[in-house]
């Protein structure tokens, strides 16, 4: 059956319909409903940017911003630095019979919840964890360390799960990258560092790119990790969102929240795709 | 800034709860009766230890779903249709928010035990609006001082100043719910949680950092209770039987105190929706947690122990023991209720709570 003239025109809308439905009904429509909501007070009508001063104004506000930044970024960064030997080893080095249980085995933590995995983390990292006894226990240190309750757990917490993300996409990666590159600079008379860091490298960067902005979009948004991990110390967005809620139900401010975190991930997204052609990749 | 114009959101605003409702309710009540009971709880009242014997006794399914915070509560309420909800658990500070909304229908009080409750916990200024009571206290219970009394000095719990003092630097966990640590704080310097105004707030504040600078974490229920179990820390600020009596059979060590300075009462009443079709249900769901047996089951729910409000519930001697139920006389006389704030200043307590967390 072939479509010609009208109907050919209509068939494109028609498969494209009902994912514009989704959409408009499950992100614009939410979307512009939280908008709008970030311009209402708490108590009373009217329009107001009031919500949004407070968070320009507010030095513990902006701090969450703060914090909620360089947590993402020092895991994005640790994340890519353990993820890339990682994926290499998985692609380059273990046998092609073995890498779909090698595979398997880095999505394991995936399997396991957010909270389950924090609270396991904890007791890990706690006084009288794993870590801590065996510290003390081997004589390396007198006292238990501050381990539990810092950025340092929260960062942990993060980097288990997001280091197996990164290395999936990575990996992906190297396994579509033709081995006539390598072959190619090798003739050139490149060096297996060079032929790394001026073939391969840039190659896999969009992977890498993938990998990093989905971490940034999934750290940046979690409020349970930097909760059970980071005992409190310093709060990052997603958290001072959830203290709007709890108890004075104040929606506009959480709103406004959500809004200008959003904002953050936008620009980073649009950072991450002009510079690396990520829709490319 | 605020701009004056013609709101057009709470038109959308109702769109959207009618397009909310249907979701809020199928989650709750996914394969519900006309004849179920649909409940607003908080965790104490999912336990079938609780539910079941009613269940059973009445031909009736609970369908129930669980919020923190009255906050997220009122936010389902807005979300839902009226009548989809029948009963709801609700701080009893928090019964007028309810009563301004519309949402609550008066109590019976001579179908209900009134006369059996501590006289302490009935919360009249709360749960009376317009001379018509709206709420019931069904539990209740201290955010005070919770420890390990092997590995501190018991009598040093005895005074809030402890919390501040060197003795305890990095030994001690916070509980992270701004009203009743603002209230313990207040009790520290000396203020009474009822009469908190604006002007207290920069000695609040004070109060409140040097209780962040000896504190090693600041942690919701869980994390709390985990901390204090687990060793990571020794006090819990904002603790009591609720984090002590559900570990004492694992963990005997654990304790609270009511220090001289007193200690923050917290109460839970359930309260009926106006809007429910299902009111003679829902008095019986209420008669029947404020029963003896209902209110020994609750006060010993999995989730978290407290205090029953009435003085008759069927506990086992055990269960008295460990709740220090010969001991309330006392506690009570020296507890005082959760700081009761209005608007403005419930907006300005929890800023100084998130200046407290951001503290370094």
């Amino acid at each position: 059956m072939t479509f010609t003239g009208h109907n050919g025109r209509a068939l494109p809308w028609a498969l494209v319909t009902p994912a514009l439905a989704w959409t408009l009904l499950f992100f614009v429509l939410p979307f512009v409903a939280m908008g709008l909501s970030s311009l209402t007070a708490h108590e009373g009508d009217g329009f107001t940017l009031a919500n949004y001063s407070q968070f320009f104004t507010d030095s513990s506000y902006w701090r969450a911003m703060v914090n909620s930044l360089e947590v993402t970024a020092i895991v994005t960064v640790i994340s890519i630095l353990l993820a890339y030997p990682f994926a290499w080893i998985l692609a380059e080095m273990v046998p092609e019979r073995w890498q779909r249980l090698a595979l398997m085995l880095a999505v394991l933590p995936f399997w396991t919840s957010y909270v389950v995995r924090s609270y396991s983390w904890l007791l890990v990292l706690a006084q009288n964890g794993v870590i801590n006894r065996a510290l003390t226990g081997i004589g390396l240190t007198a006292e238990p360390l501050q381990l539990a309750n810092t950025r340092f757990a929260t960062v942990t917490g993060f980097v288990h799960f997001f280091v197996m993300l990164l290395t999936l996409t990575i990996f992906a990666n190297l396994k579509q990258l033709s081995p006539s590159y390598r072959k190619a600079a090798a003739d050139l008379g490149a060096g297996p560092v060079r032929t790394f860091l001026h073939v391969v490298l840039p190659l896999t960067l969009p992977g890498i790119m993938v990998g990093a902005f989905l971490t940034f979009v999934l750290c940046i948004g979690d409020y349970i990790t930097p909760q059970i991990l980071g005992g409190n110390n310093e709060l990052v967005m997603p958290q001072l969102v959830m203290m709007q809620i709890g108890r004075r139900g104040d929606f506009p401010l959480a709103s406004a929240l959500s809004i200008i975190l959003m904002a953050v991930v936008t620009v980073a997204y649009l950072a991450c795709a002009r510079w690396l052609k990520i829709e490319r990749a | 800034m605020t701009v004056n114009a013609r709101n057009p959101l709470s038109a959308l605003k109702s769109h959207l709860a009618a397009a909310c409702a249907a979701a809020a309710l199928l989650i709750a009540a996914s394969g519900a009766q006309s004849a179920d009971l649909n409940a607003l709880i908080w965790c104490d009242h999912s336990d079938p230890a609780l539910l079941q014997p009613f269940e059973e006794a009445n031909n009736v399914q609970v369908n129930v779903k669980e919020f923190e915070g009255t906050g997220a509560g009122l936010a389902i309420v807005d979300q839902s249709q009226p009548g989809d909800w029948d009963v709801m658990v609700i701080d009893s500070i928090d019964v007028p928010r309810g009563v301004e909304k519309g949402l609550f229908e008066p109590l019976p009080e001579d179908k209900l035990p009134f006369a059996d409750l501590f006289a302490e916990v009935k919360m009249d200024k709360s749960t009376i609006v317009d001379g018509k009571r709206y709420g019931i206290t069904e539990k209740f219970g201290y955010n005070t001082i919770g420890f390990n009394k092997t590995k501190v000095d018991p009598a040093d719990m005895q005074s809030l100043a402890s919390l501040t003092s060197d003795k305890y630097k990095g030994k001690i966990a916070i509980y992270d719910y701004y009203l009743p640590v603002i209230g313990m704080a207040a009790l520290a310097i000396g203020k009474k949680t009822a009469d908190l105004t604006e002007a207290d707030l920069p000695a609040l504040k004070a109060e409140l950092l040097k209780m962040k600078a000896n504190a090693k974490l600041v942690g919701e229920v869980t994390a709390s209770q985990t901390a204090l179990a687990t060793g990571e820390v020794d006090v819990l600020v904002g603790g009591g039987e609720w984090v002590t009596a559900g570990l004492a059979k694992e963990n005997p060590a654990l304790d609270f105190s009511i220090p001289k300075e007193g200690a923050v009462l917290w109460s839970q009443s359930l309260a009926m929706f106006k809007d429910s079709k299902n009111k003679d249900m829902a008095l019986k769901f209420i008669q029947y947690v404020l029963s003896p047996e209902g209110q020994a089951r609750l006060a010993t729910s999995a989730c978290y122990w407290g205090m029953p409000a009435n003085k008759k519930a069927a506990l086992s001697d055990e269960q008295k023991k460990i709740l220090r139920f010969d001991e309330q006389p006392g506690f009570l006389a020296r507890a005082q209720a959760y700081p009761a704030p209005n608007a403005d200043l419930d907006k300005k307590m929890q800023d100084m709570w998130t200046e407290m967390l951001q503290a370094q």
